[in-house]
């Protein structure tokens, strides 16, 4: 009984079956490469040396310090050609056994991302006193002799961006916010408050800044890294209130700040944005209309030296610590808003960045590493 | 184990043939091999061969490597097939056997750590289990699971108590924890008639929040610190290692069998037991032959919540040892697929905990041994799976499906009453 449509369905299927197998048999002829020899073996300089990282649960793709992290140990394998192992973890619970996986894998350096990541590599570093590691954005003073911190006087770069918003503001009126109350978040926020209030000292003026006290070290926080829409809404209250400039500290959430901005913008505000982290003008392009500079914090660099060393035999366990003397951390290019920043505010800034590092100025913050 | 089990299985009307059951008519050969082949063991084999192929399919598609073995299929296909059955290699030595390992524990290790990760499963899957069999769906295990975690953590340290004392009581706040967050659900349900679903969806919300909450307050953070992490558990609080310091495996895994045991002699040979049973069954029907529906849903989700706490404590107690915003991880929600997968029985979800511990302890090598990125890790055990808990799918995959009688299929004796009926009208 079948009909004639099933007799052209099989027919039509054979017909597709026998068109895909061709072209998997014209695709698959390809000549095998000579066996014997090693794989992957791009570069030139090849090395057994295996560098190893394991993110938090924000992934690799995060746009901060997990993505940088990791683009350093890409940069490694490039410029050193190294071999390299990543692991991604999906929750907190996932920390010791990749970090465990990674000792097995035979990795010489593991980097690990961020405080929850601490105390995992605190044991498996003490556990496995033959493996080095290295930990991004978090410090702990009893950390074993195989652990290097790398962590960033954040303070210092948000100190001359708090300089810099005070002098390019029109309103007298600059704000902030975090993503979490972290203390890698409040030094952005303490190094900007501070720098506000230098420029008012020097100046004689009264900037105010909405959304962090330093004092009562309390302010303004999205309670997350993901709202961006909370963000968004967060900034548009800072704009009514008559802030000009925001430094949004919580990674991709400063999207929503941006849109924000350019929403009022378009009906003839000039609000301007401080990106985080990364230089914004690259990392954010939809808002490199409005992005003024960036705090930077040059992780991946941070990360390609300290696999260096290692390879190198040259590993030590003291912190790395990113300040703007060896250029850890930094203020970004102005970029398109170049014009937007009067040249002696430029000259005060460079002046005040010498001042800095020569410890003529100082920055405090009670979140900044301790040596 | 399972197949004992099942007979109770869904707490609906049994299906009145099912391939598993015996047939009171003497099997001849043919039909002994169908059954064998159509058996439970046998389809959940099928599924995992099945999983395996569209899994390979699917690295063939998503793996550089697999990609370029492949362009040479025809010259040296081996190279083709070792890259795909790489990562499946890996999830065997990451969850039972290590070849590879340098010595005894290294080689054992995966085994031990398969049973390290699937014991908060267990427990979760317990709870939800045990709910399911007194017909309710409680999808509410991630927060019972985060309140017990959360007392059980609070009171290992802060009190300080003598060795023993202190893991007993910190067991105990988990279990008042996730009861009291499943008993109130129950409690909800029975009185005002509340739907346990959306009822247990809020309170994970709550729960998961709440924790959020109080890890920023400073009754919970560690001294000198403002990051959302609770200090360690004192040391007498925390489950003894079975094995040493050189694995994570704990005396909760030795926990989790006693309380499988506990949870199946509750349901099977006590009396409150056979109310859960009957209620879920038919809860008017039951009402009528004299139980006390509301005191039963209460009692049932103050118990589920109960396991569900325990699994907290596995957690706080067991491997993290301190409390941390995502000390649940998806524990809560992985454990209502491990009860479905277990058919809702104690045995069943104790394997059913097993398998998934597997996954996760096969997941990590995966990724770490051939850099398999972990959402394909992810898709493929879903799809071992799906394909475990849909029988019927694998069957009609290979052909297993039990010939229909002919006669059904024919269509004069369809067709007959029709033309009589027309007929006669």
């Amino acid at each position: 009984m079948t009909s004639l449509r099933d007799r052209l369905a099989t027919r039509s299927l054979a017909g597709v079956a026998a068109l895909g197998a061709s072209a998997l048999i014209l695709s698959a002829c390809g000549a095998p490469p000579p066996s014997g020899g090693s794989s992957g073996g791009t570069s030139a300089t090849t090395s057994n040396y295996l560098g190893c990282m394991v993110s938090d649960s924000g992934g690799f793709d995060d746009k901060s310090f997990n993505q940088s992290g990791f683009e350093g140990l890409q940069a490694a394998v490039k410029d050193l050609g190294i071999q390299e192992k990543h692991v991604q973890s999906k929750a907190d619970t996932d920390y010791d056994p990749n970090l465990r996986s990674m000792v097995s894998a035979g990795c010489k350096l593991t980097v690990t991302v961020g405080f929850l990541l601490g105390d995992a590599t605190k044991s498996i570093a003490t556990a496995n006193p033959n493996s080095h590691f290295a930990i991004i954005d978090y410090n702990d003073p009893t950390f074993p002799k195989n652990v290097k911190p790398i962590v960033y006087d954040t303070a210092q770069a948000a100190f001359l961006a708090g300089y810099l918003a005070a002098g390019v503001s029109k309103t007298g009126k600059v704000a902030t916010f975090g993503g979490i109350k972290l203390p890698t978040v409040t030094i952005f926020m303490d190094g900007f408050a501070d720098g506000v209030k230098y420029y008012n000292q020097k100046k004689g003026k009264s900037v105010q800044v909405l959304g962090w006290d330093k004092d009562k070290q309390d302010g303004v926080f999205v309670g997350d890294f993901k709202s961006i829409d909370k963000g968004k809404v967060l900034t548009q209250g800072f704009l009514q209130q008559g802030a000009d400039i925001v430094l949004p500290v919580a990674g991709p959430v400063g999207q929503g700040a941006g849109s924000a901005i350019l929403d009022a913008n378009k009906t003839g505000a000039s609000g301007k944005l401080l990106w985080v982290d990364s230089d914004g003008y690259l990392t954010a392009p939809d808002y490199k209309s409005v992005i003024l500079s960036s705090v930077q914090k040059t992780m991946t660099k941070a990360v390609e030296a300290v696999l260096k060393d290692d390879k190198d035999g040259k590993f030590d366990s003291a912190p790395y610590i990113g300040t703007l003397e060896n250029g850890g951390v930094a203020l970004a290019p102005f970029h398109d808003l170049d014009s937007a920043v009067p040249a002696d505010l430029k000259g005060e800034l460079d002046q005040l960045k010498k001042d800095i590092i020569s410890g003529t100025v100082q920055v405090t913050s009670q979140s900044s590493p301790k040596k | 184990m399972a197949e004992a089990q099942q007979v109770p299985e869904t707490a609906q009307a049994p299906l009145p043939t099912g391939p598993s059951q015996p047939t009171p008519s003497a099997p001849a050969g043919a039909t002994l091999l169908r059954r064998i082949v159509t058996g439970t063991p046998m389809v959940s084999l099928l599924s995992v061969v099945l999983a395996i192929v569209i899994g390979g399919i699917l690295m063939a598609v998503t793996n550089p490597k697999v990609a370029t073995a492949a362009g040479y299929f025809f010259g040296r296909p081996g190279d083709t097939i070792a890259e795909i059955f790489r990562p499946y290699a890996a999830l065997v030595q990451g969850s039972i056997f290590n070849w590879e390992g340098a010595d005894f524990t290294a080689q054992i290790y995966p085994l031990v750590e398969t049973f390290t990760v699937s014991t908060p499963l267990i427990f979760a899957g317990l709870g939800v289990a045990l709910a399911f069999r007194a017909g309710l769906f409680n999808i509410g295990a991630q927060g019972q699971l985060i309140f017990g975690a959360l007392l059980g953590a609070y009171v290992g340290f802060t009190w300080h108590l003598p060795p023993g004392l202190h893991l007993l009581v910190v067991i105990l706040a988990g279990i008042v924890g996730g009861g009291l967050w499943g008993g109130l659900v129950g409690f909800l349900k029975a009185r005002t008639g509340a739907h346990e679903v959306i009822v247990t969806i809020m309170f994970n919300y709550v729960a998961s929040f709440l924790l959020l909450f109080l890890l920023t307050t400073p009754a919970f953070q560690r001294k000198g610190s403002t990051n959302p992490i609770s200090p360690f558990l004192d040391e007498d609080a925390l489950f003894p290692a079975l094995l040493g310091p050189q694995f994570r495996i704990h005396a909760g895994f030795i926990l989790a069998i006693l309380v499988t045991w506990g949870v199946w002699w509750i349901l099977n040979r006590s009396t409150i037991g056979f109310e859960f049973r009957a209620v879920g069954a038919n809860p008017n029907a039951a009402r009528t032959a004299g139980v006390n529906v509301g005191r039963a849903t209460v009692l049932v989700m103050a118990l589920a919540g109960a396991l569900a706490g325990l699994s907290g404590i596995a957690q706080v107690a067991g491997t993290e040892k301190y409390l941390s915003g995502g000390v649940a991880a998806s524990i809560g929600f992985d454990a209502i697929t491990v009860a479905l997968l277990g058919r809702s029985t104690p045995w069943g979800t104790l394997f059913a905990g097993l398998l998934f511990g597997a996954f996760r302890a096969g997941g990590v090598s995966m990724q770490a041994v051939t850099q398999t990125p972990i959402d394909i890790v992810l898709v493929i055990q879903s799809l071992i799976v799906l394909f475990i808990a849909a029988p019927p799918l694998v069957r009609a995959v290979f052909g297993l499906n039990p010939r229909r009688p002919k006669k059904a299929k024919e269509p004069p004796r369809a067709k007959a009453p029709m033309s009589t009926s027309g007929a006669a009208s």
